[in-house]
């Protein structure tokens, strides 16, 4: 049985909204408003912000950025042991050979092994799951790139990226994005990327969070999806890209002269340990948010374990920005369905109250987002939430007041893209109201790389995601499809030319991997954590119980 | 037809640690017993889960650690296409089990992979000429117009449509009618002449956005901007800004209106 399409279990709750919200809807047609806080209150609020939260992190105590204070769970898959024993690798049996090895199979890596392709490399592309599964394939809303000369230009696009960045962005890396953004929007043009146009053939743009100009162009509300199948087609299409799935890289290989020369990779499936060797690798693993981060939900993919982040770093390159995650204040709790989709902000802004377990308003629902996000997570603190049958916990948004304050049918027709997706869950969000919670989006750093996409690390160069400067300490919506094509292009082009003329031959090692385990050890770090994760954990501690005949270190048998 | 799915089990020192911290929590682990239990069957096993969970979701909860059959976990990228029936229903039903929740007694399975016909080609030398569609996927007049494909699609598409579309050389409309084809396979699982639906719809989607549609002129006259390095003086500058003048800069830059229309121009032209 349900209640408005939600099971039984919330009818005492939302009927404590439905008490309040005549009385709340007159007040909106009063105008009266929920005060916004002042500015030393919004210092006081963001503590409870998980990007200000100091016991939400804690400083790396070995490898090049010893002492930088990120989030336990980062911290944690870095003073990890390595899956493998170094010495039991056996590295003079190569068991594949390749100019530019790719790691990775979201839209960094697949846009740097067609450029790298084109470059003149064989490229081996190792993925961790299907070749496409990624952040790149999920993400909706957009692509930033300036292409309308009277009336923008890279110049406007840098200062919305270092603005959105908090001005800390590396001005050569944000530089190079916008400058190159436009080409890279042409490219995907000519691969057939269906954007929204107008039959002229001029892109539809609109604007984003911190835009001064739209130029967020789009497919629909498919942008990734489009861009991420497409790219991957086109892979298919060239005969020097061969693709492992289902082969994550589990180390980084250096040889003796210092330069990245190949991984280890691990057949997911058969459980193997198998030996790539490569004149310059791609790393583009992407990001993070499977690690969930301070326990928080995910808009991210099943494979976002920050897998590139600790093989990177175990190979000597520092980190940048990883102390800033992205959170939106209104991802979905339940239904479980569409856990950690993004509700618009749009909603708050037309008039749809924030509320607690008991119905009652706490915050106004148009503070700055981090702000929004703290104050919803102090309220569930405060064990004033509302839960869930599986024991989640979040706030209502309580969007039934749009028909009332707009009209009838204002919620479906203005939001008609969220009332499908609920009501064929059963639910009408112009009758019941929807459950949130701030949901974790994006790794705004990563491994630290420079305009051309170098890490310190000879031959081996990092795009995406993973990588750590461009997005300063927030990234704003759109400029990460852009960051993976015109980065993706960059890393290509550069590791194909490094395979050709700067590759050096000599014996492969493992030994970064030693030395990192060997600090580990000095440092006093006595663990049985093993990283790369490259899977979440999901399965029940009931179920763990009783599996008595093997044991297990992370998801290694 | 089924994923590789093995039980495994793990330390998960990253949980334990979790455990440890305030209950900011929006993520639980554990088997909670609020939610009443239904039956379902996993490839033909019985296990009981929480009623409300996704087909992934109970899956995990049964204890599987799924490798295939689990991507995007939001609907979009193809890695789950499940097939399912009800007891004393013939009716075979579909959903993507990262999308469609438990019901009482369904027996599932998964189609994680497809070995479906795939052409390749070389797209920059394709014209939009229909022939060459034809040429690469012969087989698309196998179809029996028995519109299997179409029940066949989780995301609602009319494939056969799209198919008929495509067959009279129509690759706009083709294009434009699976445009949210996430490319799960089950269409082609389903058909009786063996067509691999989504790799033509994918061709035909190339085709359309960059030979049948008009290329945006202004974001070629933008490019050549750039190459010809009208900026590079410009962002010279703002590389150079020191903090309070990018702020400043940032601040009193003038912001195109939301409802501006395509004809909006802003007043300083200066940096255009």
């Amino acid at each position: 049985m349900s209640y408005l399409g939600y099971p039984d279990f919330f009818e005492p709750y939302i009927k404590k909204v439905e008490g309040t919200r005549s009385a709340r809807v007159e007040k909106r047609k009063k105008g009266e408003e929920f005060p916004f806080m002042s500015l030393q209150e919004r210092q006081e609020i963001l503590k409870y912000h998980p990007d200000y939260k100091e016991e939400g992190r804690r400083e790396i105590k070995v490898g090049p950025s010893k002492g930088y204070r990120i989030a336990h769970e980062f911290v944690d898959l870095l003073e990890a042991r390595s899956r493998v024993d170094p010495d039991k690798v056996d590295l003079s049996r190569v068991d594949y050979e390749t100019d530019v090895l790719v790691i990775g199979g979201g839209g960094a890596a697949t846009v740097a092994a067609i450029i790298a392709e084109e470059n003149g490399a064989q490229v081996l592309m190792g993925t961790k799951l299907r070749h496409g599964d990624s952040n790149t394939m999920m993400a909706e809303g957009g692509i930033q790139g300036a292409s309308k000369r009277e009336k923008d230009s890279p110049y406007y696009h840098y200062l919305d990226v270092m603005g959105g960045g908090h001005f800390k962005n590396d001005p050569n890396i944000v530089a190079a994005f916008v400058k190159q953004a436009p080409d890279a929007l042409r490219w995907l043009e000519s691969l057939g990327v269906m954007f929204s146009k107008s039959p002229d053939g001029r892109l539809g743009a609109m604007h984003g969070g911190g835009t001064c100009r739209k130029r967020m162009h789009y497919c629909a509300d498919l942008s990734g999806m489009e861009i991420m199948r497409t790219v991957r087609d086109e892979a298919r299409n060239r005969k020097n890209i061969k693709v492992l799935e289902f082969s994550p890289a589990v180390e980084l290989l250096l040889n003796e002269q210092g330069q990245c020369a190949g991984a280890v990779l691990y057949n997911i499936e058969t459980e193997e340990y198998l030996v790539a060797r490569a004149r310059a690798v791609i790393l583009a693993t992407g990001g993070a948010g499977r690690l969930h981060v301070q326990g928080f939900m995910t808009t991210n993919h099943y494979g976002a374990t920050a897998d590139g982040i600790v093989l990177g770093y175990r190979a000597g390159v520092p980190l940048s920005f990883l102390h800033t995650v992205q959170y939106h204040p209104t991802g979905v709790v339940f239904p479980e369905q569409i856990e950690g989709w993004l509700i618009t902000e749009r909603f708050r802004s037309e008039g749809s109250d924030i509320l607690n377990v008991d119905g009652e308003k706490f915050v106004n629902e148009r503070e700055p987002r981090d702000v929004e996000a703290a104050r919803f997570i102090k309220e569930c603190l405060d064990g004033k939430g509302v839960p869930t049958p599986t024991g989640r916990v979040g706030v209502w948004l309580d969007s039934p007041m749009l028909d009332i304050l707009h009209g009838e049918g204002r919620v479906r027709t203005a939001f008609v893209g969220k009332w499908k997706v609920y009501d064929r869950l059963g639910i009408d969000i112009s009758k019941a109201p929807m459950l949130v919670y701030p949901t974790l989006h994006y790794q705004n750093g990563g491994l630290k790389d420079n305009a051309e996409c170098e890490t310190v690390v000879p031959g081996l160069y990092v795009a995406g995601e993973v990588t750590g400067g461009l997005h300063g300490e927030n990234r704003l919506m759109g400029n990460s499809l852009m960051d993976i094509v015109v980065f993706g292009r960059v890393a290509g082009r550069n590791a194909a030319v490094f395979a050709r003329e700067k590759a050096k031959d000599g014996e492969l090692t493992l030994k970064h991997v030693k030395a990192y385990l060997k600090e580990l050890k000095e440092a006093g770090i006595k663990t049985d954590r093993v990283a790369p994760m490259l899977l979440p954990d999901y399965t029940p501690s009931e179920v763990k119980e009783k599996q008595l005949t093997v044991s297990y270190l992370g998801s290694l048998r | 037809m089924s994923a590789k799915q093995t039980k495994r089990k793990s330390t998960a020192t990253a949980v334990k640690h979790r455990a440890k911290k305030p209950a900011a929590t929006a993520v639980k682990k554990e088997k909670k017993t609020a939610a009443k239990l239904i039956p379902i069957y996993i490839m033909g096993k019985r296990y009981e889960v929480p009623e409300g969970l996704t087909i992934m979701k109970a899956m995990e909860y049964a204890g599987y650690i799924l490798i295939r059959g689990c991507g995007c976990r939001g609907g979009t990228c193809g890695a789950c296409g499940t097939f399912y029936r009800k007891p004393g229903d013939y009716k075979l039903q579909v959903a993507l089990a990262c999308q469609k929740t438990v019901e009482p007694d369904m027996y599932i399975a998964q189609l994680p992979f497809f070995p479906a016909n795939r052409a390749t080609y070389d797209f920059a030398g394709l014209t939009a000429a229909p022939e060459e569609v034809f040429k690469l996927y012969p087989e698309m007049f196998r179809c029996v117009a028995c519109n299997s494909c179409t029940k066949a699609c989780p995301q609602g598409i009319e494939v056969m449509d799209a198919i008929s579309a495509l067959k009279q050389g129509n690759i706009t409309e083709a294009a434009q009618l699976s445009f949210d084809c996430i490319q799960c396979g089950l269409c082609t699982s389903r058909c009786f002449g063996e067509l691999a639906q989504y790799h033509m719809f994918q061709l035909a989607r190339r085709i359309y956005g960059a030979k049948i549609v008009s290329r945006a002129e202004h974001l070629a006259e933008m490019v050549k901007a750039v190459d010809e390095g009208r900026y590079d003086r410009f962002l010279d500058e703002l590389k150079e800004a020191k903090e309070d003048e990018l702020k400043k800069l940032y601040q009193e830059r003038e912001v195109e209106p939301l409802t501006a229309g395509e004809d909006w121009k802003p007043k300083d032209t200066t940096y255009l």
